[in-house]
């Protein structure tokens, strides 16, 4: 059984990584027709991305201390999807907000990004340290799950960069792309959680 | 070591030749000045008469701004040319707003022209500006006003103040790279915003690549028919609430003959290219904010 509840694990750590990088370079798009598209407004969104990892990464570790179970990092993933739905549903609304309050493009797209992006990368660091929790069961092999976790998760990082990049934006509109994105990561959560469902 | 000397002297004189080809165009462009700017690298380069500012060296196939240093004041592209044919359908816009500086040859022109037009120019990258001044003899008089800014941004927070421009001109694409922000549906819907009544939109862009299509379908959502005027590049330029008819483009090309004729053209090139004629494939997709994978279309093929 140990064996499943780390497939799981694995599995929700690289579609997270997909995830959050196809959201990354979406929001570049998404913020463009208000501050543009310089290495500032790039700036943001990666700070805003990284901040958010990192602050995930802190909480997760800490949250993973509470009786881990599959069903639970399958609810971090859905809260990380969920989280994201407001970008597709306000986020015009929200840009022109932060566009008339302030003029800079740098706190402009800075603002922005931490209204829409924050949270949603927050529940997204989450999940490596808690899948981690979850998948090392001694010492001994502690680094070599570790390892391998980075792997599947970066990875699926370094794919959804390029798949988003070269495809998906030549097929799909932006809210298509991110609402079809937020679908699989609920789907694979309730997925997860009945698959697992009453383990601990 | 003996055998290989005649080997190695063939080897020599081929490096030679292979040397000397490379080197002879280069030899006779003298580069000027290059900067690595926040957006591109830019260089000035000379050949003989004629300064130009590159983004790519050696020189490109793309786009490019030129100019005589013996004659200035002379539009030497087609291009630039084709962008003044926009006076045709205004021929004295009183307010007028460029977005793209390249080396300031168009707002220079117009500016010498037209001295009482009030010029916004809008230019994305400062050492652009920087350059022009320095190298391209632009000097924009107490009438032009450069704003240093990304164009959507720009026009995005003009439309409080409801500036009514007579006329804008949107040049800020370069060979290889589009601002894909500003080839949009949402964004042409802005720049018509700020447009007066009768205000007139010229806009230079491509016609080799599949983005021919979708671009000139977002520029029909938005505008409407509009004069076609296509050679390499593709200029747009038509006015709100329908292009003027032919009878009143040749009236106005009569009116800015001599102007043009100063700075080597005139409405012999210029007429002759006005079609309204939809040589596109009406049905591909209109380009939105949702939707704009411009740069990516651009490297691809046309398919007809």
């Amino acid at each position: 059984m140990a064996k499943k509840s780390a497939l799981w694990s694995y599995t929700i750590a690289g579609w997270s990584g997909f995830y959050v990088m196809l959201v990354e370079l979406l929001s570049g798009r998404l913020i463009a027709p208000s501050f543009g598209s310089s290495i500032y407004v790039w700036g943001s969104v990666i700070f805003i991305f990284m901040l958010g990892l990192s602050i995930g990464y802190l909480l997760g570790g800490i949250y993973s201390q509470y009786a881990p179970s599959v069903s639970k990092l399958c609810g971090i993933l859905a809260a990380s999807a969920l989280t994201t739905l407001p970008t597709v549903f306000f986020g015009t609304a929200i840009l022109d907000f932060m566009f008339n309050l302030i003029v800079d493009p740098r706190f402009g797209s800075l603002m922005t990004c931490v209204c829409l992006f924050l949270v949603p990368t927050i529940f997204a660091g989450m999940v490596s340290p808690y899948a981690i929790r979850i998948i090392v069961k001694n010492r001994e092999s502690s680094g070599h799950d570790a390892g391998y976790l980075y792997f599947v998760s970066t990875l699926g990082s370094s794919i959804g960069t390029l798949l988003t990049a070269f495809y998906l934006v030549l097929l799909f509109e932006i809210n298509t792309i991110l609402l079809v994105a937020i679908s699989i990561s609920l789907v694979l959560a309730g997925l997860g959680t009945f698959a697992n469902h009453g383990k601990q | 070591m003996e055998s290989n000397k005649p080997a190695m002297r063939v080897l020599t004189a081929l490096f030679a030749l292979i040397f000397a080809s490379l080197a002879a165009p280069a030899g006779a462009q003298q580069l000027l000045h290059q900067e690595r700017s926040l957006y591109r690298n830019i260089f000035v380069t000379q050949i003989g008469d004629e300064r130009c500012m590159l983004f790519q060296y050696p020189r490109p196939l793309g786009r490019e701004s030129c100019m005589l240093l013996s004659q200035p004041d002379k539009l030497i592209f087609d291009y630039t040319q084709m962008m003044m044919a926009g006076l045709y359908l205004n021929p004295k816009p009183a307010k007028l707003l460029i977005i793209g500086e390249g080396g300031g040859s168009i707002p220079m022109a117009i500016q010498q022209m037209l001295p009482d037009t009030q010029i916004d120019l809008v230019e994305l990258d400062v050492a652009v500006d920087r350059i022009a001044k320095r190298y391209f003899n632009f000097k924009p008089g107490p009438k032009m006003k450069v704003t240093i800014a990304d164009g959507r941004v720009f026009v995005k927070r003009a439309i409080p103040q409801k500036p009514s421009y007579d006329m804008i001109m949107l040049d800020a694409f370069d060979a290889d790279y589009i601002p894909e922000h500003m080839l949009t549906r949402e964004f042409l819907e802005e720049v018509k915003s700020i447009l007066a009544p009768n205000g007139v939109i010229v806009a230079n862009t491509f016609s080799n690549s599949a983005l021919y299509d979708y671009e000139s379908v977002t520029y029909r959502a938005v505008f409407g028919t509009f004069y076609n005027l296509k050679l390499g590049n593709r200029i747009i330029a038509t006015r709100l609430g329908g292009p003027p008819p032919m009878s009143e483009i040749r009236a106005n090309a009569a009116a800015v003959e001599a102007e043009f004729q100063k700075r080597g053209f005139g409405q012999s090139f210029l007429l002759p290219l006005f079609t309204t004629q939809a040589d596109w494939n009406q049905s591909a997709r209109v380009l939105t904010d949702q939707y704009s994978p411009s740069n990516l279309l651009n490297a691809l093929p046309r398919v007809r």
